[in-house]
């Protein structure tokens, strides 16, 4: 029991696109570079609002939300969500920013309790990397 | 309060730790299973399989749909693949689901490695949802192959679905699935060929043997909702049917017996390899039977036994 309790907790992520934006194909490319690095993913697709984002994160009990935002509207669905996942006690769950972000506004998003803003021409090994440092104990 | 008991009371969070548990066959696991397995049962189980693309997840998400319209509770478990090389899996069953709220908990699985298009920790999965309080479980297949025989041990109703236009039909219909549907599903009825799919179905079922229950054939158009309310009058007669039928019993016995075998060999396996592994006859074995030095069976019985053979 103890030999298959080790070898296998995946990382769970949820990448999800709050808003209206309809460009996902950043969200697919982290999607993708997670799952290849043995992580399993939960894709919600397009025009999620943060309600139901943050119902799928409590309910899939993932260990990071990635929030891929291209719309500018970061400065109100970030915040969104973090005071949702706080209301349903989701304390630990890390949220992570993909995006077009003007670093002011990435420094607000971080002092809500983001863990990281990761701006274009990112490199897939370095969300990989840090996604990895977020996982949870148990 | 254990965590057990905080599922029995419907707290979603606790659920949601309770199958991460469960699915990680983390030890702690087992108590909780011990304190809910009397409340479990209950809950119709609702398994749905079919091809890849035939509309599965948007079938699953009408259903649950309807059900929670007319004051039921819905539990959903969505079973993906993981990739045989990283272990990673790309869940994307939510993408077809519309925001329901909390009255649908959908819970997304990696198949982990496990053949037969569900996840070991499935039926375990389906206990913690009933004990939640859900009063209907739909269970998503992989959607290839052997999946849809394994389905069938969990589910008390099997939805097998088809989508016309994927290929040769008869092909479609051969591997088995016909003697698993209890319902079968013809979706995207709005599109050209439907017709004669649903009409090879009933003539390849007619010729099947004779059962209480003939399997019907609904069509349906899962983007619309057209259809959906016919396919959970459908779960319900099936139920009842269930129930009438002197066989049931018997059925529920095969059942048990199967799932007692499957756990024993389980946790058989996962004590002997453990084993090995502390002795340090694992990895030499490995290497032999990769080098065809020695034959997979024989290692397992030097694994089995513990002695060197």
């Amino acid at each position: 029991m103890t030999e298959s309790a080790n070898a296998t907790r995946p990382i769970r992520v949820l990448v999800g696109k709050p808003g209206l934006d309809g460009h996902d194909r950043g969200a697919k490319v982290v999607a993708r570079a997670l799952r290849d690095a043995g992580m399993e993913v939960i894709y919600t697709g397009l025009h999620q609002t943060p309600e139901e984002i943050v119902e799928a994160a409590l309910q899939e009990d993932v260990d990071v939300v990635g929030l891929s935002i291209l719309s500018g509207a970061h400065n109100t669905l970030v915040p969104r969500v973090i005071e949702l996942l706080h209301a349903q006690g989701l304390d630990d769950v890390h949220v992570m920013v993909g995006g077009i972000i003007p670093e002011e506004d990435a420094e607000e998003l971080r002092k809500l309790g983001v863990v990281a803003v990761f701006g274009p021409g990112t490199e897939t090994e370095e969300i990989v990397r840090f996604t990895r440092s977020c996982a949870r104990e148990a | 309060m254990s965590l057990g008991k905080a599922v029995l009371e419907g707290d979603r969070r606790a659920l949601a730790r309770a199958l991460t548990l469960v699915e990680n066959q983390h030890p702690d696991a087992e108590e909780i299973v011990r304190d809910i397995h009397g409340h479990t049962g209950h809950a119709i189980v609702v398994g749905i399989t079919g091809a890849p693309g035939v509309g599965k997840s948007t079938l699953v998400d009408r259903l649950a749909g309807h059900f929670l319209a007319a004051g039921r509770t819905v539990g959903i478990l969505a079973v993906d693949p993981s990739s045989p090389f990283t272990g990673g899996a790309l869940l994307g069953d939510r993408i077809r689901m519309e925001g329901r709220g909390s009255g649908v908990f959908m819970r997304s699985i990696a198949a982990r490695g496990q053949l037969g298009g569900l996840a070991r920790s499935t039926p375990r999965a389906i206990q913690l949802l009933e004990a939640a309080g859900r009063d209907f479980i739909l269970l998503e297949t992989v959607g290839a192959g052997q999946s849809e025989v394994d389905v069938m041990g969990y589910a008390d109703t099997t939805l097998v679905v088809v989508a016309p236009g994927l290929g040769d039909d008869v092909q479609a219909f051969k591997a088995g699935i016909l003697e698993i549907g209890d319902i079968f599903v013809v979706n995207k009825a709005d599109r050209p060929g439907a017709d004669q799919t649903a009409r090879e179905l009933r003539q390849m079922l007619s010729l099947g043997p004779r059962r209480a229950w003939r399997p019907p054939v609904l069509s349906t158009t899962a983007q619309t909702g057209e259809g959906i309310g016919e396919i959970a009058e459908a779960i319900l007669e099936h139920k009842a049917s269930m129930e009438r039928d002197p066989e049931v019993g018997v059925r529920h016995l095969h059942e048990a017996e199967r799932f007692l075998r499957q756990a024993v060999a389980e946790q058989l396996a996962d004590a002997a390899v453990a084993r090995a592994k502390a002795s340090g006859r694992w990895a030499p074995l490995v290497e032999e039977v990769a080098h065809r030095r020695k034959d997979p069976i024989w290692a397992a019985r030097e694994i089995v036994s513990g002695e060197e053979r």
